[in-house]
């Protein structure tokens, strides 16, 4: 038990993280958010039937952003829940996977719009995965995806209706959202 | 041994503190998924499971089997009444068999103590302990520690008081273990003729009078006279057994009114427990059927899913 421990707590093959440049400020990153929250409002004509669904663990700050966000500019309070999409993924058996904390999806979903948020949008693997996960639920109207950062080399047809900052990068870099701004670097 | 990573679950033994915090954190992400409107996860799809059941059995193979579809597994049901195992074919060649059309997990089931173990040596596949003779239950504990937990946030210093025969119980065994490693006390009561012939090395309190206990008890665990197991009489009767004991309502009353009533099922009112005993809202014993499938959701998700192991492979060897 010891061993594996280790083992899951010792960095990965590819070593820790080192941030190289500061891409966005935390003042950016709040701009950022402001500016999706009325982006979101605007294109679905208000925050009625809206569902704000942050992405275990990286979106769940970023979406009590948006809808703080929202709660400013209209007024109304818009439930806001955490999603797990872990069991849903389509790498099982190529790497060791575990639920990261506990989904928590407020009410029913059905007839809304969701709008899911997670802080670095790549592959588009885990966003599949989380749109599978929302119709386990019930049936949204419609789902859709804000990120922070969009960083390119999507493996599957999907893109973002709501972008922080595009942000061009190599495959071997690494993106870090955190709590005081966004970080561009590697893994050495 | 093998290349790939050995994942069983034979023993409570063979999980620390680490071990079991880990499967019981796990299960909460798993007993959200039991709330869903499709309480249906892709997670095992692919992987197929066979049930190996020598002993009678309705809540643990129903419970597996609910967790299995939940988790979108395949399962193979089998059947000792009407399989080859009445033409003569032996346990060996019956895993060698399940195992060789390419399954992914045994869950077992025997009359034998160690019959889990001995499977390990015959099979790929990963092996679940359901219950072997009178040694280990371990998904049974981890549901009664789970449901415990979700009740009092922590097990360090409660008192759980395991009542019956205790002779007969895997479960009794796997509990003691497992509460003992949450860091609870464990007292056992019970007749001298319904304890093991010693109880060197448990980690337990012994008592014989129920009544002197009951006021600093925060779990009351009721154990069924294991009737089918016992080869002579160990109770003058079942009557008297009630009467000394039993969870009649005089005693319920006087366990603290925050503390649990527990009871692995199946239960026999009226021996082991007064039937509106079991009624009270303080019996849980409905709430751990429930958790008994979000338990073993997470023991199939991590020993066929996760990739990791929930033992070290030498601890499981050894």
């Amino acid at each position: 038990m010891a061993e594996r421990e280790r083992r899951l707590k010792s960095p990965s093959p590819g070593g820790t993280f080192q941030a190289r440049t500061r891409v966005m400020s935390a003042d950016d990153v709040s701009r950022a958010v402001r500016r999706m929250a009325h982006e979101i409002l605007e294109r679905n004509h208000g925050a009625d039937s809206l569902m704000v669904v942050g992405m275990q663990t990286g979106g769940v700050a970023l979406a009590q952003g948006i809808v703080g966000a929202i709660g400013e500019i209209e007024g109304t309070q818009v439930p806001v829940g955490t999603l797990d999409a872990t069991m849903h993924r389509d790498d099982f058996g190529l790497r060791p996977v575990l639920p990261e904390a506990v989904t928590e999806i407020p009410g029913d979903l059905s007839g809304r719009v969701v709008v899911i948020v997670d802080d670095v949008l790549f592959t588009g693997r885990t966003v599949r995965a989380a749109m599978d996960a929302i119709h386990s639920y019930g049936r949204p109207s419609a789902i859709q995806l804000a990120v922070m950062v969009d960083r390119g080399h999507r493996e599957l047809p999907i893109r973002p209706d709501y972008v922080g900052k595009n942000l061009p990068t190599r495959l071997d870099e690494v993106v870090d959202v955190h709590r005081d701004g966004v970080d561009l670097g590697e893994l050495k | 041994m093998k290349t790939r990573g050995v994942r069983h679950l034979l023993s409570m033994a063979d999980l620390d503190r680490d071990a079991i915090e880990q499967l019981l954190n796990l299960t909460e992400s798993f007993a959200e998924v039991s709330e869903r409107s499709i309480p249906k996860v892709p997670a095992l799809r692919g992987k197929t499971l066979a049930w190996l059941f020598y002993e009678d059995s309705t809540r643990t193979r129903l419970s597996f089997e609910t967790a299995a579809k939940r988790l979108s597994a395949d399962t193979m049901n089998f059947s000792v009444s009407s399989s080859s195992v009445n033409k003569g074919e032996s346990l060996r060649d019956t895993v060698e068999t399940l195992s060789a059309m390419g399954i992914d997990g045994i869950v077992v089931r025997h009359g034998s103590a160690g019959v889990p173990q001995q499977i390990t040596q015959w099979t790929e596949a990963s092996v679940i302990n359901a219950g072997d003779g009178s040694h280990q239950h371990p998904t049974q504990s981890l549901l009664d520690l789970y449901t415990a937990r979700s009740h009092f946030g922590d097990l360090d210093g409660r008192r759980i008081t395991i009542v019956g025969d205790i002779r007969h119980s895997r479960v009794a065994r796997s509990n003691v273990l497992g509460f003992a490693t949450m860091g609870a006390t464990v007292t056992l009561v019970a007749p001298p003729s319904l304890l093991p012939p010693s109880l060197e090395g448990w980690p337990v309190e012994v008592e014989h009078d129920l009544d002197a206990v009951l006021e600093s008890t925060d779990i009351c665990y009721l154990l069924r006279m294991q009737l089918e197991r016992q080869k002579q009489a160990v109770v003058p009767s079942l009557r008297e057994f009630h009467h000394e004991y039993g969870l009649t309502v005089a005693r319920a009353n006087r366990l603290p009114t925050d503390s649990l009533i527990m009871h692995p099922g199946p239960m026999n009112r009226g021996v082991e427990i007064s039937g509106e005993v079991a009624d009270r809202p303080q019996s849980v014993v409905t709430e751990q059927v429930a958790n008994g499938v979000s338990v073993r959701m997470a023991v199939l998700f991590l020993l066929l899913g996760s990739g990791l192991d929930v033992v070290d492979d030498r601890r499981v060897a050894a």
